[in-house]
């Protein structure tokens, strides 16, 4: 069984590293690899090497690790309400960043300054786990924090609809319709750099659950008597999936499915042990998402195909096979 | 000797006062029943036992004040099989059994040859070896109460509490699960198990404590505690009572016309 799980490890590993190699030699410049290579890690030719290393880099870094974050966020979540259904959005995290986005579009505060999308996003995703967390309580049922996660989304989608809906700049709502949609493209450096403090804090407070959702899975009460503090499970779950959720978002928009189904498709091959679900779902996200977003590049050049779109075709009728299934096993 | 002490313990749940007064002792070696109609209080003493209900009045173990041990610490004195048989994911019987490991292991360590030892040996007690691969959620429900009461085992606690233990089980089931843990008693441990069947109560348990509106209304061997009085004004039962080899046999027949 070790060795099964390592060998699931290593395998992941290299198809997300080959997809990561993937995402670096994809785009409308046509050049051959070794050219591509050198100007990534040589810095010479010039031009090619503006391309590798400020376009295609930082977009390949943001899609391993907003994978990441989705992957592992949404294997800690199903595993804390011990729910299949549960996803990273559920918090409310995703909507609220996109709320904050768009007050930064709505406002122009993103044009005069242009990390003010990102971080009035981030300020976002702060704000609906405080009120996720305020709503709870201190040791509050998984139920309570679904039901606190969609109130805290739908209030979030009734302001992004009324800044839409007021919106006198049709550029505007134009803008802010697009970037709802979740993309990659565009992205520099300063983006990466923004992103990656919080999704790695984010990352060691969800990584650290391993052995407490090991335990959840026969309930609250048993997990509490064999010395699991289930408050503070709560609390980790609830900040790391902010961090590292929410700093996705600030960058990339909501990118959905990935959290809800790379954990499903990977459970049986940890024999649903929620924590070797959580580096094997981690490793999975990001080869999941770094190979959609070639296929945007792919299916579509220069038509800037969004990457949230394509993972929402592919993404929904997996949940209604998933749907289905869970109503055959209850039958 | 004492292992467990309770004094002047109360709990309240929202305004209702659920615990009132109770005080006990309770030394290894003991299996004691903990009997009463629904709602008695039976659950919420197990419950307040573990700190996972508010209480006041002093609880101690091994001679220890409950406040002042972790919830680590705690775990590593009292294992406890709640009333519902969750079982969140697929996991096969020998994970979940491992799962009993979680209190004595530190950080990412994983298991050694003792906790290996540990695990072994409560799945050979509880006997189901035969579907250690299988996943615990393929099984029926007497096999699954099976295996979680393996995992309380693997705990290695000296105080199990377990909260209606034997419900949903078969005779057969029943007598092998209360020999099981008559046995773990035996052997040192000490066993709180709430029980509705007071005939199997009676021909198990060393001791008896009957728990009537949050208070203790008797306590003692279960001839002491089961009277035809008792089981009259708390149950509001009349029962067929007698004495003999294997102890008290108990059977209610009806109703008492109020």
């Amino acid at each position: 069984m070790k060795d099964h799980f390592r060998l699931l490890l290593l395998g992941l590993s290299l198809i997300t590293l080959l997809m990561f190699a993937l995402s670096l030699l994809t785009g409308p410049a046509a050049v051959s690899v070794s050219d591509s290579l050198n100007a990534l890690f040589t810095g010479q030719g010039d031009a090619l090497v503006l391309v590798m290393r400020e376009i295609r880099l930082p977009r390949a870094l943001l899609g391993l690790m907003i994978g990441a974050t989705l992957g592992l966020s949404g294997a800690v979540l199903q595993g804390y309400l011990r729910n299949p259904l549960a996803e990273p959005g559920l918090l409310g995290v995703s909507a609220s960043a996109s709320l904050g986005a768009v007050i930064a579009i709505y406002s122009g505060l993103s044009l005069v300054f242009p990390l003010a999308l990102p971080l009035m996003a981030l300020a976002g995703a702060v704000i609906a786990v405080l009120l996720v967390q305020a709503l709870a309580g201190r040791a509050a049922g998984t139920l309570i924090i679904i039901l606190a996660g969609v109130a805290v989304s739908s209030f979030a989608g009734a302001m992004t609809s009324l800044a839409l809906n007021l919106s006198s700049n049709p550029f505007a709502a134009m803008e802010i319709l697009y970037w709802m949609l979740g993309s990659l493209t565009d992205r520099s450096m300063l983006h990466v750099a923004l992103a990656a403090p919080f999704i790695l804090v984010g990352w060691a407070l969800l990584f650290s659950l391993g052995r407490s959702l090991d335990a959840l899975t026969l309930g609250p009460d048993a997990a509490a008597s064999m010395g699991i503090s289930v408050k503070r499970v709560q609390l980790i779950a609830i900040l790391g999936t902010a961090a590292s959720v929410g700093a996705s978002t600030a960058v990339a928009g909501a990118i959905g499915f990935v959290g809800l189904i790379v954990p499903h498709i990977l459970r049986p091959l940890v024999g649903s042990q929620p924590s070797r679900l959580l580096p094997v779902s981690a490793l999975g996200g990001a080869s999941m998402l770094l190979a959609a977003d070639v296929l945007v590049r792919m299916i579509a050049p220069g038509r800037d195909l969004k990457l949230g779109v394509l993972t929402a075709i592919v993404g929904a009728p997996f949940f209604l096979w998933l749907v289905f299934r869970t109503r055959r096993a209850l039958i | 000797m004492s292992f467990l002490k309770l004094s002047h313990l109360n709990v309240s749940l929202g305004s209702k006062s659920v615990l009132r007064d109770v005080s006990l002792d309770i030394g290894k070696g003991e299996f004691i029943g903990l009997i009463g109609p629904n709602g008695a209080g039976k659950s919420t003493l197990l419950k307040s036992v573990l700190g996972l209900v508010p209480s006041t009045g002093e609880i101690s173990v091994a001679g220890i004040l409950s406040d002042r041990l972790s919830t680590k610490e705690r775990a590593r004195h009292i294992a406890y099989l709640p009333q519902d048989r969750e079982i969140g994911w697929a996991i096969s019987v020998e994970k979940l059994v491992a799962l009993g490991r979680t209190p004595h292991l530190g950080g990412f360590a994983g298991l050694d040859e003792n906790d290996v030892a540990i695990i072994e040996n409560a799945i050979r007690r509880m006997d189901i070896a035969e579907f250690r691969h299988r996943s615990a959620l393929d099984l029926s429900g007497g096999e699954q109460a099976r295996v979680l009461i393996a995992r309380a085992l693997a705990q290695d606690a000296p105080l199990l509490l377990a909260d209606e233990p034997t419900s949903g089980l078969d005779p057969a089931h029943q007598i092998g699960l209360m020999q099981s843990l008559a046995e773990l008693a035996s052997d040192g441990s000490a066993v709180i198990a709430s029980l509705h069947d007071l005939g199997s109560a009676a021909r198990w348990c060393s001791r008896l404590i009957l728990i009537h509106e949050g208070q203790i209304a008797a306590d003692g061997s279960p001839l002491e505690v089961l009277t035809a009085e008792r089981l009259r004004t708390i149950y509001g039962v009349e029962a067929y009572l007698e004495t003999t080899q294997q102890g008290l046999i108990v059977q209610p027949i009806s109703l008492i016309a109020k």
